[in-house]
């Protein structure tokens, strides 16, 4: 079967892109698909760093679009996960040394091989945007439960439609209920409100994953984090599993726990 | 045949302006206008200047008439010709109106108000996109902030409006916005701005026009 080519894009910066692509990639290795992950991110790489690689780094996609290496030789095999692969961006280059034919080229040669191509795109909607949605089967949008973010994931959906990449489906990242419970964040509810495309997931804020970034393993390791458990639970609805959502509103204190085993709401 | 005769919106219906050309040319020229664009016309208060023209009972009368065949209500016919005043007076017509301010007759003549001049949106508008149209604009779906719509006309929103909005560009007073959730970041009607919408607790369909103190306000929709 040929692989899935999935990009996540944002349009505003800092929102969670390459976590997403580094957990969902984890998440769909776990599960046993085979899974390359591409850092679209030139000048400015940091999946590498996210997935603990970055001391094996030897060529980059920049090396393999004009010919200096194999595509293989690019390809940096995890550490844990046999099965997940990434093509590291080049550091010392920019945007424009990649076009989306190269993309579309490079992506082809990937399908016949792997289940699942994660594109992690630059922030912003120019050239290094329109080279990550190029290849895609299908655009994932994250957003944070902030206006700016929710304007700028707005601006990319319409961008998407206008592409012809279809509406895209929904991570809303570093939700905290507590906040939302306290009218103090947009809820789901209100992101999904404005936005009105398909929700694929919703990620709470969780120290975890700042913790799983700086040690160079994705929070999907962690059996025990309810982030890792969101991202984990994305990586299975790409898949086309049906998974209920997370109960974030319930999780906090033993009366709610309590209430919920009376049955009372 | 359509020179002959110019359009105008009023605050309390229609001004047809004719000129001094033989009159059942001019008379015919306005009911094949009317008969062109009946869902237009129809229900129309009108009110007529037929500058220096001479104008008999009969005359007024068969062209009242067959307005009112065509379910135009003639209220007034303005004339410099003290013959036609008193004729029209006679018929208990007003012969008087208050004719709108210059800045008001730049745009909102019959052309504008065409089928053809509105654009249809059949989408929402997310934000980065831009509209700008010099006829009116109806948007079937939301405009989301970061959106802007720019029509010289009226703008009908069938959706939230959360985006900005300028109605009126070139500079008609009289035109109105209005969207089933007013919720603007900015209202714009002709050189007046607003950001002072307070949100309402419940959604209901709002008209924002410039009031009689010359500031912009919106007010609950309600028809007729």
């Amino acid at each position: 079967m040929p692989a899935n080519v999935i990009t996540i894009t944002s349009g505003k910066g800092g929102v969670g892109k390459t976590t997403a692509v580094a957990n969902l990639a984890v998440g769909l290795a776990m599960d046993g698909a085979k899974v390359v992950c591409i850092d679209g991110d030139i000048g400015l790489r940091n999946l590498d760093v996210i997935l603990g690689l970055e001391n094996r780094i030897v060529y980059d996609i920049v090396d393999v679009i004009e010919g200096r290496c194999r595509l293989k030789q690019a390809m940096i095999r995890d550490k844990k996960l046999p099965e997940l692969y990434l093509i590291p961006a080049a550091q010392t280059r920019d945007k424009n040394a990649v076009s989306p034919s190269d993309m579309n080229r490079l992506i082809k040669d990937l399908r016949s091989d792997y289940d699942f191509v994660l594109i992690d795109s630059p922030a912003g909607i120019e050239r290094g945007f329109k080279n990550a949605i190029a290849a895609a089967d299908r655009v994932l949008v994250i957003t944070n439960p902030e206006i700016s973010a929710v304007r700028d994931a707005d601006r990319v959906i319409g961008i998407l439609e206008a592409e012809d990449k279809g509406p895209g489906a929904l991570i809303i990242n570093r939700l905290n209920p507590t906040l939302v419970k306290n009218h103090n964040m947009l809820s789901a509810e209100d992101v999904l409100d404005l936005l009105a495309v398909e929700l694929i997931g919703v990620v709470p804020e969780d120290e975890n994953v700042i913790i799983g970034s700086n040690r160079g393993a994705p929070v999907a390791f962690d059996p025990k984090s309810k982030a890792g458990q969101a991202f984990r639970n994305i990586a299975k609805r790409l898949r086309g599993e049906k998974v209920p959502f997370l109960d974030l509103d319930h999780s906090g204190g033993l009366w709610q726990q309590l209430q919920r085993l009376t049955g009372r709401k | 045949m359509h020179s002959l005769i110019q359009i105008k919106g009023l605050r309390d219906g229609l001004l047809v302006s004719l000129d001094d050309a033989p009159w059942e040319e001019q008379r015919d020229a306005l009911l094949a206008q009317v008969d062109g664009q009946q869902s237009f016309f129809h229900g129309a208060r009108l009110a007529l200047d037929v500058a220096s023209q001479v104008l008999h009972v009969n005359e007024l009368v068969e062209l009242r008439d067959q307005l009112s065949e065509r379910g135009i209500f003639l209220w007034a016919v303005v004339s410099e010709s003290p013959t036609t005043e008193k004729t029209a007076q006679l018929l208990g017509l007003a012969t008087r109106i208050s004719k709108p301010r210059p800045e008001e007759n730049r745009s909102f003549s019959v052309e504008d108000l065409g089928e053809e001049t509105a654009l249809f949106l059949n989408r929402t508008l997310r934000s980065g996109t831009r509209v700008e149209f010099s006829g009116h604009v109806v948007v079937l779906g939301d405009v989301n902030p970061g959106a802007e719509i720019v029509a010289e006309g009226n703008v009908i929103i069938w959706g939230r409006l959360r985006g900005m909005v300028h109605a009126g560009a070139k500079g008609n007073r009289n035109a109105v916005i209005c969207a089933l959730d007013l919720s603007p970041t900015q209202l714009r009607i002709a050189e007046e701005v607003s950001a002072l919408l307070k949100p309402r607790a419940e959604p209901t369909p709002e008209i924002a026009r410039i009031n009689a103190d010359g500031k912009l306000q919106a007010e609950f929709w309600s028809p007729g």
